[in-house]
């Protein structure tokens, strides 16, 4: 059979409409795409999409399904190593782990291995009706902190595998950067619920409105009976620039303009107790997967110029390439090598511009990019009226700060072991973007992944020497 | 879902309730806030902690009705149930044994300014109180401040009770007369502002509680923040007190009002109930 070089393509919203809501982009695969692009899979014998995999979804065995057309079996198949494969589907940067690491990829497409994981996990969800099966409780139990992605994947694998658990999450919903961070237009928040009440129906307690730090210490919860912990609390702790003018009015972090949409439905306003203020000219300042985002919604929001700043050139754009593709396509503009040094504001506070200074690329740094050097007197002031700093967010403070002698870096991560999650502390184990910063949701879930197995293996050994 | 189990109104505007939630009221301090969301629509609405009864399990709100949320709020009755209601949060009052303190509560501010006081009170500190409001109306817990207070003095702008005037006037007077060790002043920000002015010549230290727009209250959003010694502070995990001679006024007010607009369109709808389509 010839090999289809391309991929089969992702039927989406047309950009001039999409821009006027937030209904999802990308539409997913009927079921005719998803067999044709089944077909480009050559099933190899020793994948190595799967080792890309930082949950190691058995691949070639989920697409084989596929081309049986048993959509049902291709989902088990996924959830046995992936709780939330309809989000994954979503939102994995697949470019970087699976499809990276395909043969077919080598002489043209790789095969959308991601399009395939939303394919089955949607039609699992609308055709598969059968709850799960229970396991019954081996009596113990771990409370997990946080339910992002790390916090969700490591509960439901400690669910299956027997063990209580009760995950705490400060918000009023679960879901973590899922449902606060990730536009709708991207992740439709009812997609997330779907696999929250999956894990519910597992078994998994989630307490909302439960702060960690606050409510209770990590040492009171386990004074209090629960045999080991996970933290999977997040980078929640915005970064600034400390420029000047960096809270005038209209600065806003790009955690607080997409809950404020996100989490609280600000577009809906005043349906919507919460507004959500956008100008007519928006500047994003980064240009990872959040500013995409963020400068996805405020176009949404009716700004008329979003740009995204950033101080490198596009090839060195951090975000998923699809997310910049789609970006484009629907208006926001690139103003690259490009930093703000500081946001000019009114007598009242605000916002009336932003004083930029331009880069060039010099030597490679230590990231092994090429490092951005100032242009000495290239000063120019944008015209915006609103700036959202989307730079990259920090370890949130509030359990590593009140867990007593729990051992953290510099910066406030904690310090976890890669393998296993265990933090300095006994029977308190650490993952996702509170150990490593900022990172995806697929790593997260990772990490997740492999607490929970150290989890299981520290508490059958503390069973056993007991 | 957490119960109002009592209401009280003050004032048409001022209201109290107590909250059934026990998990907050295990651990919570003087000097901390809750954020509480009444329903599927609804804002996470911050307040600062008036009361608390760790065996009943339950959580005192005062609240002025200012806006479209907490008018909605001061409509509901005992019985009825909040949908959210998260706490305790931010950092406690550092009570210690100062010596001799004041404490300085204005409109609302007398809510948040109680458990304080008596913290420093139970402390072992020599607690002078003032508390004022605009008119004897919003003045409130009169008897309860003076319970937990060695002196207590009272101020209305219109002069309707006590003594006429704003409770910086009292304060003036009580550190030109003795020396005072600490002071702690609440209430709307250019009260707070006052406070900081009258104390700042003579150098006492004065912590002031801020209470500025949140969305998350758990150090995410970064809404809160405000200036304090030139240095970014987020109010909800750094705060909400803040050394007031270090507190950058003009900013906490101007970011106050950044949702003035927002708020009368939310209002409008909320006058005519909504759902008619006019606005």
């Amino acid at each position: 059979m010839p090999l289809i070089k391309d991929k089969t393509p992702m039927p989406a919203q047309d950009a001039k409409a999409r821009i006027k809501n937030f209904n999802e982009v990308a539409l997913g695969y009927s079921e005719e795409d998803a067999l044709k692009e089944a077909e480009r899979c050559i099933q190899c014998k020793k994948p190595g999409c799967r080792q890309g995999c930082p949950v190691q979804v058995n691949i070639p065995e989920f697409i084989a399904r596929i081309k049986e057309k048993d959509f049902i079996g291709a989902a088990n198949s996924i959830k046995e190593y992936n709780n939330l494969p309809a989000i994954c589907g979503r939102v994995c940067p697949q470019e970087n782990q699976c499809e990276k690491y395909c043969v077919v990829g080598k002489k043209g497409d790789p095969v959308a291995i991601g399009r395939l994981e939303r394919f089955v996990a949607d039609y699992a969800m609308a055709n598969d009706s059968a709850k799960p099966q229970r396991i019954p409780s081996n009596g113990k139990k771990v409370a997990v902190v946080g339910s992002g992605p790390a916090g969700l994947t490591c509960a439901a694998d400690l669910r299956k595998m027997g063990y209580e658990v009760t995950v705490f999450e400060a918000l009023h919903v679960p879901g973590g950067v899922l449902m606060y961070g990730i536009p709708e237009f991207r992740l439709p928040k009812a997609v997330v619920q779907k696999e929250i009440d999956t894990l519910r129906d597992l078994g998994v307690e989630i307490k909302v409105n439960s702060v960690i730090g606050k409510i209770e210490t990590v040492n009171q919860l386990l004074e209090q009976g629960y045999d080991a912990v996970f933290i999977g609390t997040g980078a929640g702790l915005p970064y600034f620039m400390n420029i000047p003018g960096e809270n005038y009015n209209g600065v806003y972090s790009a955690n607080e303009f997409l809950t404020r949409v996100n989490l609280m439905k600000g577009y809906l306003f005043p349906e919507y107790a919460t507004p959500v203020k956008v100008g007519r000219r928006v500047a994003v300042c980064g240009a990872g997967n959040v500013a995409m985002d963020a400068a996805r919604t405020a176009l949404r929001l009716g700004a008329e110029e979003v740009y995204i700043v950033y101080r490198r050139s596009k090839a060195e754009i951090p975000a998923r390439h699809e997310e910049l593709e789609h970006a484009l396509e629907e208006g926001v503009q690139l103003v690259l090598l490009t930093s703000p040094v500081e946001i000019l504001g009114n007598e009242e506070g605000w916002v009336t511009g932003m004083k930029c200074i331009r880069y060039e690329l010099g030597e490679p740094d230590e990231s092994g990019r090429r490092k951005p050097i100032p242009v000495e007197g290239s000063e120019f002031v944008m015209d915006v009226d609103t700036v959202i700093m989307a730079i990259g967010q920090g370890p949130n403070p509030l359990v590593p700060t009140t867990t007593e002698g729990l051992a953290t870096t510099k910066r406030g991560n904690i310090v976890a072991d890669e393998e296993t999650g265990q933090t300095s502390l006994e029977g308190v184990f650490a993952g996702g973007d509170i150990v490593t910063g900022a990172a995806t949701v697929i790593l997260a879930m990772g990490a997740g992944k492999k607490a929970a197995q150290a989890i299981d293996a520290y508490l059958k050994q503390k069973s056993n020497g007991n | 879902m957490y119960q109002i189990v009592r209401k009280k109104v003050f004032s048409p505007t001022l209201k109290l309730m107590d909250v059934q939630a026990p998990d907050v009221a295990r651990n919570v301090k003087a000097g901390q806030f809750v954020i509480l969301r009444m329903d599927e629509m609804g804002e996470r609405i911050p307040l600062t902690v008036a009361d608390y009864d760790r065996e009943a399990g339950t959580i005192t709100i005062i609240f002025q009705e200012v806006g479209y949320s907490t008018m909605a709020l001061g409509k509901l009755e005992a019985g009825d149930y909040l949908l959210d209601f998260v706490g305790p949060l931010g950092e406690p009052t550092d009570v210690q044994n100062f010596g001799k303190v004041v404490c300085v509560g204005g409109g609302v501010g007398i809510a948040p300014i109680f458990p304080i006081a008596r913290a420093l009170k139970e402390a072992g500190n020599e607690v002078i109180s003032i508390i004022g409001a605009r008119n004897k109306d919003l003045l409130f817990w009169e008897e309860e401040m003076r319970a937990v207070s060695d002196r207590l003095y009272v101020a209305t702008d219109d002069g309707s009770y006590g003594r006429q005037g704003f409770v910086t006037d009292i304060l003036k007077e009580i550190i030109e007369q003795e020396k005072v060790d600490r002071v702690w002043g609440i209430g709307p920000l250019v009260m707070m502002r006052a406070v900081s002015e009258v104390t700042r010549p003579s150098g006492i230290k004065t912590i002031v509680s801020m209470n500025p727009i949140m969305v998350d209250g758990t150090g995410m959003c970064g809404a809160c923040r405000i200036s304090v010694g030139n240095e970014t502070k987020f109010a909800c995990v750094d705060g909400p007190e803040f050394d007031g001679h270090l507190v950058d006024w003009q900013l906490a007010i101007r970011r106050s009002q950044m949702y003035k607009d927002e708020e009368k369109r939310a209002m409008a709808k909320g006058q005519c109930g909504g759902g008619c389509g006019c606005h």
